[in-house]
């Protein structure tokens, strides 16, 4: 007989993800969540209850062999749930950290309809870390693909999970990016407190092993056209450009010095690197922040202008349980001592002779009949206006779809700039699919991953049936 | 990365460089521009597009030392590369055919006044370049201009060259309204702009400035280059950078391109310690 397996333990409490202290992480673009020990990964991997039809994985938008994966973990074969998890997804890492895990796998485990549900998100990543520490590099080769070739336009995670499906079907993919770093909004968007850079790198760099091939400083639309792309072999085009066109707050004032969208904050310090000592690129980050919205953006630059040593504050329209934001981020930033100003709006702002901005009119709210979201809508209080002082201010209210390929393409059809599209993807456009933000408006990583793995099948359907003609003609000369 | 094909001074502080980047030599039009980043460290800072050769598969952009990046830009010589660069971006100048077109450009703004000048020409125009320069040593691009326009006036501020005064001054000295233009383009430093364009309305001649304000990607996504044009915001990336100049607020520009201006210094101060230009102690 080999040792017996560890026994199942669902009522262990679930584990807590370990996370840098608050003040010092106030202070320090490092990682705020440290990720599970050993240990605790064991004691929540044994409180899976291996259901028979495991709902998580029909919850999960990329399907990821969820219980499988953790029935690996428990007997300690960390590798062989990374490879568990591979085989839908080669991005744990990054999903480990970004997903909103609450809504989709850990909505569904069973698990949680008495207890606390199995802290799927955490042992993704674990297994994620764990990989990525102890196994050698260059074990993703893959046969240099042959079969056609495919656009992908936009490095985010749409046409990421779209280049991982494609690729190993011996498709020839090249992914064409508009900025100079690969990962869309996981380069710009997301920080490095949340998502480290070498963890998004490895990842993309994995699917470079596969075969993948990349273009940055080259936007679709502006430096070639979607047909021109065509005339030169491209068979299929899956446009992922992203939701960038950011929305503003229509207010008098918001022209001032030191008035962001959070699209400009982020980008200055994600992926410009404002932060960094001596980075060549400045951001203007005064004594008193006020950051507009609530969603994971709103929560991101707050917490960066929080770093950066302003006393922070996010004013939101609505109250707490109306935030966007994941869950663990509004957490985050709460115990980082960043202020919330719920149910409040601002009205205007106000400069000083330089024009810089020195204060801002707000005004109260209440909660009146759900609007069109579905939630209740924030109603002006009237003769509520009070001033407060600022000297930055992010609004972090949302984003349109970027427009640049849609203007350069104006046969494609659009509503209200959101590209439409069938349920698989495809685009009035022949061969030509989309999907994620370009699409959806302001939605998640996730959902913009399960959009362009739809794609890619439709892609892949496309391309074969289209290729099936030739194939049977050999069948029947065999 | 993009190979420098041809470096060459213009005078000590504008450099023009020609660069292989044979995807946007094929496509580029006159008023469009690039986002260059020098090295891997640069910031993103946009250039307009000076000249491109579909045939050599190069582009050409002028460069005006001034700040840190463009400091860096400008030190880089023939064979190296750029580390990063991409275009063409905005949408091309207005070109028609109007009769008789000025164009104005201030500074650095002469080399890129040259496209469209050029441009204006072959749209059937009869076209005036008057630019304006510091003094004689400082003139750039004359002899271009002179093939691209039809007349090329200069002022310069202490009348080495041409007209002794700014542009406007000359504007108002060659104005003659019986045969005035019927349009006008005009580029350069923000004052220069919104002066050229407060004599062109008193005119009553069309006339559209190429705007330059802070950009961080060029392509819609970050909104730092936000203008007020006719009381309305728009993103000069993806909407210019050329609008009417009557209704641009030129104040609103000033300031919002002076955002940044402690921060330059204070770059450029570190730069130039490193590099040994100001002699100060590292």
């Amino acid at each position: 007989m080999g040792e017996t397996r560890p026994k199942r333990n669902p009522k262990a409490p679930r584990q807590e993800l370990p996370v840098l202290d608050p003040k010092l992480r106030a202070t320090t673009p490092r990682e705020v969540a440290l990720g599970f020990t050993t240990e605790q990964a064991g004691i929540e991997a044994l409180r899976c209850l291996n259901c028979k039809d495991a709902p998580c994985v029909d919850a999960c938008p990329l399907h990821i062999d969820i219980k499988s994966f953790i029935y690996r973990m428990v007997s300690g074969d960390y590798h062989g749930a990374f490879e568990k998890i591979s085989e839908q997804s080669p991005f744990p890492g990054v999903c480990g950290r970004v997903c909103q895990h609450e809504l989709f796998c850990e909505d569904a485990c069973l698990l949680g309809r008495k207890l606390d549900p199995v802290a799927i998100g955490s042992l993704e990543r674990f297994a994620a870390d764990y990989h990525r520490q102890f196994a050698s590099d260059g074990h993703w080769k893959l046969p240099k693909p042959t079969g056609p070739r495919v656009a992908l336009v936009g490095s985010g995670p749409a046409s990421l999970i779209a280049a991982f499906d494609l690729v190993r079907k011996n498709y020839r993919v090249t992914i064409f990016e508009a900025l100079h770093e690969l990962g869309g909004v996981l380069a710009y968007g997301i920080p490095p407190f949340r998502l480290p850079r070498e963890i998004l790198n490895a990842e993309i760099e994995r699917l470079k092993e596969m075969g993948v091939e990349f273009e940055t400083n080259f936007i679709v639309g502006r430096t070639a056209t979607v047909q021109e792309l065509f005339d030169e072999g491209f068979e299929a085009i899956f446009i992922g450009t992203g939701a960038g066109l950011p929305w503003m707050l229509n207010i008098p004032g918001e022209n001032l010095i030191g008035v962001y969208t959070a699209n400009e904050f982020l980008t200055r310090i994600n992926l410009m690197r404002a932060y960094e000592e001596g980075a060549d690129t400045p951001v203007r980050v005064g004594k008193r922040t006020v950051v507009i919205g609530g969603g994971n953006s709103a929560m991101d630059a707050a917490r960066w202008a929080k770093r950066l040593g302003s006393e922070t504050t996010i004013l939101f329209r609505r109250g707490r349980k109306e935030l966007r934001a994941r869950l663990e981020e509004i957490e985050h930033a709460e115990e980082e001592g960043i202020h919330f100003s719920f149910l409040a709006a601002p009205v205007r702002l106000f400069g000083d002779e330089n024009g810089c901005v020195r204060e801002m009119e707000c005004i109260r709210m209440e909660l009146g009949e759900p609007d069109s979201s579905g939630r209740p809508a924030p109603v002006p209080v009237p003769g509520s206006e009070y001033r407060i002082p600022v000297d930055t201010v992010v609004a972090a209210i949302g984003q349109a779809p970027n427009p640049t390929l849609q203007r350069a393409t104006p046969q494609l059809i659009t509503n209200r700039g959101k590209i439409v599209v069938t349920e698989t993807g495809q685009t009035n456009l022949p061969m030509v699919f989309a999907g994620g933000d370009v699409v959806r408006g302001g939605s998640t990583v996730i959902l913009a991953m399960r959009d362009g793995r739809a794609a890619a099948e439709a892609i892949h359907q496309a391309l074969s049936s289209k290729q099936e003609p030739a194939d049977t003609t050999l069948e029947v000369r065999q | 990365m993009n190979k420098i094909v041809t470096r060459r001074s213009l005078t000590p502080e504008i450099t023009l460089f020609e660069v292989e980047a044979p995807r946007i030599a094929r496509r580029w039009k006159p008023g469009q521009f690039l986002i260059v980043r020098p090295t891997p460290e640069s910031e993103r800072i946009p250039l307009t597009i000076v000249d491109g050769s579909a045939e050599r598969g190069t582009i050409t952009m002028v460069v005006q030392a001034i700040g840190k990046t463009t400091k860096v830009l400008a030190m880089l010589g023939e064979e190296e590369s750029i580390s990063d660069l991409v275009g063409p971006l905005g949408e091309p100048a207005t070109i028609h055919h109007a009769g008789r077109v000025l164009t104005v450009g201030g500074g650095v703004g002469v080399a890129e006044l040259l496209p469209v000048a050029r441009a204006f020409r072959q749209a059937g125009n009869h076209v005036t370049a008057i630019c304006g320069a510091r003094s004689v040593k400082h003139i750039i691009l004359d002899e271009e201009l002179h093939s691209a326009a039809d007349e090329v006036l200069w002022s310069t501020d202490d009348g080495s060259n041409g007209f002794r005064g700014n542009v406007v001054d000359l504007m108002r000295t060659w104005y003659d309204e019986e045969n005035g233009p019927k349009l006008a383009h005009v580029i350069g430093p923000i004052p220069m702009m919104r002066a050229a364009a407060g004599l062109t309305q008193e005119w009553g001649v069309p006339t559209f400035a190429s705007l330059n304000p802070v950009m961080i990607d060029g392509t819609g996504m970050c909104g730092g280059c936000r203008v007020t044009v006719g009381g309305r915001v728009r993103f000069a990336c993806v909407e210019g950078p050329e609008f009417d100049a009557h209704q641009v607020d030129f104040d609103e520009l000033a300031h919002r391109n002076r955002a940044y201006g402690e921060f330059e210094r204070r770059a450029l101060d570190g730069h130039e310690c490193r590099i040994g230009l100001n002699g100060c102690a590292v």
